[in-house]
């Protein structure tokens, strides 16, 4: 068996026992990498040299008797709206297309205390935003099972590295879904935290009160134990909750006899493909069959999370993407003659469509006149959206849904249809809306080919219930990986 | 010109409004870890947060906060429970984010008020808010003028980007430009005395907004305003105000209407021009910051602070009258300007004579330094000096007439009383055997005026006791010399 086949906590495994040097994986990882990222496409930043020399170093300090962690050594890629000191961070954008990044974000100081490896930096819709991975001025990201099909997004390469066994991880970072719908779309482990479980410090603001970062992994206790290495309080996002963070790993492979199940209603919706209805039934029979109660529940307010979602998201991106105005960093219109131009050109220049479409949709909704018809009316229901999930944790453990509607879909079907586009994060969005935590993991293969990925949600601060949840299903539902490349 | 105004003030009356920042000298900015600085190398106080490279976040600078609540305090307000931070949104090259973190509809402090003392009258401005924000960084423009409109490029520091900034807002319960002048230095001697701020006018840490509109007294609608932007002198307050009214009074009477406006005051030509009219004011978006929780602020925390004010100068004003026994005059003069009164306190700490040292600080002390155009704590007189000449007056070591020559002598050199006598040897002489001789030989020179005396021209007496003045170089002790003469004469 190759090392790319491992998972991290395989390879820990291995380099505690000094069976394997990092420099071996770091080895086997860029000849993967070699092979497939033509087709792929995953990554923004790759150096080799980089890699390799970074896995020297650390096989040094190894050699030196230090303490090996969890993911000492272990390659993992960067979603590229991740601030890494020194080497540029671009968010897939012209706009930052050379910017190289000023200070380390918190969770990459967080991981370079275990000495990972960094292994690049990883393709994305611009600025986060997108569900295809098609919005990047680095080109689209194709999925490994089908490449003619996108990867999912935002975190479109994150997720397809994964998959495509080009990194053994990833950070990505979801707002509306972007976690966990590419690895639904990718057949991977995509886990969303409890907004503010990790700190954004350094994750480019796509939409603050939305946004948080998490791990892309090929099994759920990789995604246990990178969750337990980024999470934890951050004086410096003073959004993040000060509390401890629990060893998420050991909530694996435990009894779920007893717990309790909902299935939102709302969420089993006729745009939900058949297939995948089937497999998340199928799963579902199998919690059933380990002891979990399932039933079905209604969250009436979820309806309109689409709504709220497309007027919370936008607006708070257009106040975070102002400062991208070519004054400081980035992109600069060089031939304008006054401040003015050069702000619309660089602007006009910089961004791409969909950026600009979701910048002036949420100009629109903050403006005097319309910000209490949309903002704060979206704010509203967002509240009441927080509410049924209140309620619904007083009844369930966890709540379970498909991740995304439908499997991965073919590179361009939707990309001249927002609307249709955005319903693929309908799932998934009333999530980020409630800050609460979700992972998605795969519980199936379509007809065709195509992975089909289930959701389990829990309350804030509940990642224990839904990692052992996750676990159940990843034991008990069995499913063949068969990639295109 | 004085009796013109004085008509139009019997037909119209004037409304002002005054929007006020002040940079708070915290130690470090409002939402990140550097180090506030002045006239430092540009762009070496800054980090990624207050440069607003992407992924950076604010977090909130506790002890700003403190010091708006401590001045929400002194200004009467009601302290809101939570701190909320909105952002305002708006383009400009001073800006790192584009967006301004400020208060909107929770600021720190409501519904205060300023008493401010205008002599014969007490005028009470209302305070509507008082709020927290960030400060901008600072343009420069490049050309032979260093005015925008006539820069060739212009370059941007943003040392000062982050800096926490107070906005107080009053309600428009001003009356005259003179008015608003004694608000803003009624409102800067409160500051000062907190300590938030060195509300250094020249660095711009205090700087007033004016709102003004004129209307007939009879009238009960206000009129049309304009505002005029970043005022940080009193005199161009003052002077710009009352330009703005002349001009509103004018367009009035000659039947005109006054145009909503923002306008800039120019020393140079002492008038106020356009900046931009209503239509092109911004719509700002505001929105909470999503970046930032609300701050709670409890009442124990409030209380812990209200602990800190310290005595404020209508406070210190009546301590004056009351205790120290000066006059209305000499007290409000002591207490409503900190320099003064913090020099003044000091000065009574080493030798404690009130009166003596308020003489001084408002006859010599403020003479010579009026005259240099220089403030007290400029000066080379420390309050140490100056008690210590004061207390060599008290105990008669010196006479009043030889304190004038030597408070001259420490206010040229710096030099303290005590060296100065020893060094001109301007020791008071007090020793009466030493006087009687010079005292014989003048009676023995001046006949005349002796005679006068004696025939009842008591007033003689001075004559000769300036002639043993003279004698001693005003060293004499005159009170001594008086009565040796009349003894001898008698």
């Amino acid at each position: 068996m190759s090392l790319i086949n491992l998972g991290a906590y395989e390879l820990n495994e291995l380099i505690k026992k000094k069976e394997i040097s990092v420099f071996e994986i770091a080895k086997a990882y860029v000849q993967r990498i070699d092979e497939v990222e033509n087709d792929i496409n995953a990554f923004i930043s790759f150096d080799n040299d980089l890699v390799f020399s970074r896995a020297r170093e650390i096989d040094k300090y190894i050699k030196d008797g230090n303490d090996i962690l969890d993911f000492t050594g272990i390659p993992i890629a960067i979603k590229d709206n991740v601030c890494t000191k020194g080497i540029k961070t671009t968010c897939a954008s012209k706009m930052l297309s050379n910017y190289v990044a000023v200070y380390d974000a918190t969770v990459i100081n967080k991981l370079n205390r275990h000495r990972f490896l960094m292994i690049g930096k990883a393709n994305m819709d611009e600025f986060a935003m997108g569900s295809s991975n098609e919005n990047s001025a680095f080109g689209v990201v194709r999925n490994p099972w089908n490449l003619d099909c996108v990867p999912g997004g935002s975190s479109g390469g994150p997720a397809a590295s994964v998959a495509a066994f080009e990194t053994a991880c990833s950070l990505g970072s979801d707002t509306g879904g972007s976690i966990r719908q590419p690895a639904s779309l990718c057949g991977i482990v995509g886990l969303k935290p409890t907004y503010g479980r990790v700190s954004r410090y350094g994750l480019v603001a796509f939409a603050s009160s939305l946004d948080q970062i998490g791990p892309l992994t090929r099994n759920v206790k990789d995604s246990a134990a990178l969750l337990e290495a980024i999470a934890g309080y951050d004086e410096y996002d003073s959004t993040s909750i000060n509390t401890d963070v629990p060893n998420y790993k050991s909530f694996l492979n435990t009894d779920i006899k007893g717990m309790r199940i909902g299935i939102p209603k709302e969420l089993m919706i006729k745009e939900i493909d058949c297939e995948v209805k089937s497999s998340v039934n199928n799963a579902l029979r199998m919690l059933e069959k380990s002891g979990a109660i399932v039933e079905e529940v209604s969250l009436p307010n979820l309806e309109y999370a689409l709504s709220v979602f497309y007027v919370i998201a936008p607006s708070e991106a257009s106040s975070n993407l102002s400062r991208f105005d070519g004054v400081r960093y980035g992109y600069r219109n060089t031939k304008s003659r006054t401040i003015r131009e050069m702000y619309k050109k660089t602007r006009a220049e910089g961004f791409g469509p969909e950026v600009k479409r979701r910048i002036m949709i949420g100009t629109y909704c903050l403006s005097s006149g319309y910000y209490d018809a949309y903002y704060d009316k979206a704010k509203r229901v967002r509240t009441l959206i927080i509410n049924d999930f209140k309620k619904a944790f007083l009844e369930y453990d966890v709540l379970i849904s498909p991740t995304s509607p439908t499997t991965a879909f073919k590179i361009g079907d939707r990309a001249d249809d927002p609307l249709t586009m955005y319903l693929s994060d309908v799932c998934t969005i009333p999530v980020n809306l409630a800050g609460i935590p979700a992972i998605s993991l795969p519980c199936g293969v379509s007809k065709n080919n195509l992975p089909i990925g289930i959701q389990v949600i829990g309350d804030i601060l509940r990642e224990d219930n839904v990692l052992k949840i996750a676990s159940a299903i990843e034991s008990e539902v069995k499913w063949k990986m068969n990639l295109q490349i | 010109m004085e009796n013109e105004f004085a008509d139009i003030k019997n037909e119209y009356e004037t409304v002002i409004g005054l929007e006020t920042h002040v940079e708070l000298s915290t130690e470090t900015k409002m939402f990140c870890g550097c180090k506030l600085s002045f006239g430092a190398q540009p762009n070496t106080y800054t980090c990624p947060i207050c440069l607003g490279h992407p992924g950076s976040l604010p977090v909130i600078n506790k002890k700003a906060i403190e010091n708006a609540i401590k001045i929400a305090l002194a200004l009467n307000c009601n302290i809101c429970e939570n701190a909320v931070f909105h952002r305002k949104n708006y383009f400009y090259p001073d800006m790192p984010k584009n967006y301004q973190i400020s208060q909107f509809d929770m600021p720190v402090g409501i519904n205060g008020y300023i008493d401010v003392d205008m002599g014969s009258y007490v005028r009470k401005v209302r305070v509507t808010r008082v709020h927290v924000e960030e400060d901008t960084g600072k343009l420069i423009h490049i050309g032979s003028t260093g005015r925008i409109s006539e820069a060739d490029y212009s370059i941007v520091d943003f040392n000062r980007a982050g800096t926490p900034l107070i906005e107080i807002v009053t309600m428009p319960d001003i009356k005259s430009p003179d008015e608003a002048k004694q608000y803003m230095i009624t409102l800067r001697n409160i500051l000062l005395t907190l300590d938030v701020s060195d509300c250094s006018m020249e660095e711009g840490s205090i700087r007033s907004d004016a709102n003004v509109s004129v209307k007939l007294i009879s009238s009960d609608k206000l009129g049309t305003r304009t505002e005029i932007k970043n005022l940080n002198s009193f005199r161009f307050l003052q002077r710009g105000l009352e330009y703005e009214v002349d001009r509103h009074i004018d367009i009035i009477k000659s039947g005109g209407k006054v145009i909503q406006q923002t306008r800039h005051y120019d020393n140079k030509t002492q008038t106020t021009m356009v900046l931009r009219e209503k239509e092109e004011a911004h719509d700002y978006r505001y929105f909470p910051d999503p970046d930032l929780v609300p701050m709670k602020i409890k009442e124990d925390w409030i209380n812990k602070i209200k602990d800190t004010i310290p005595e404020l100068p209508s406070a210190k004003e009546k301590r004056y009258k009351d205790f120290l026994g000066l006059s209305d005059y000499d007290s409000s003069f002591m207490a409503n300007d900190f320099e003064i009164s913090s020099y003044f306190e000091e000065v009574l700490k080493h030798h404690d004579n009130a009166k003596a040292a308020c003489n001084w600080i408002m006859g010599d002390f403020s003479a010579f330094i009026n005259k240099d155009g220089i403030t007290l704590r400029q000066s080379k007189i420390t309050p140490e000096n100056l008690a210590g000449l004061i207390k060599m007056i008290d105990s008669k070591e010196i006479n009043g007439k030889i304190a004038k020559l030597v408070f001259e002598e420490m206010y040229n050199t710096g030099k303290n009383p005590t060296d100065i006598i020893l060094e001109k040897g301007l020791k008071q002489i007090n020793d009466t055997e030493k006087l009687e001789k010079i005292i014989d030989e003048v009676i023995l020179k001046n006949p005349d005026a002796v005679s006068q005396y004696k025939s009842g021209k008591s007033k003689a007496i001075s004559y000769l006791v300036g002639q043993v003045m003279a004698k001693t170089h005003g060293k004499a002790n005159p009170q001594i010399v008086n009565e040796i003469i009349i003894k001898k004469l008698s």
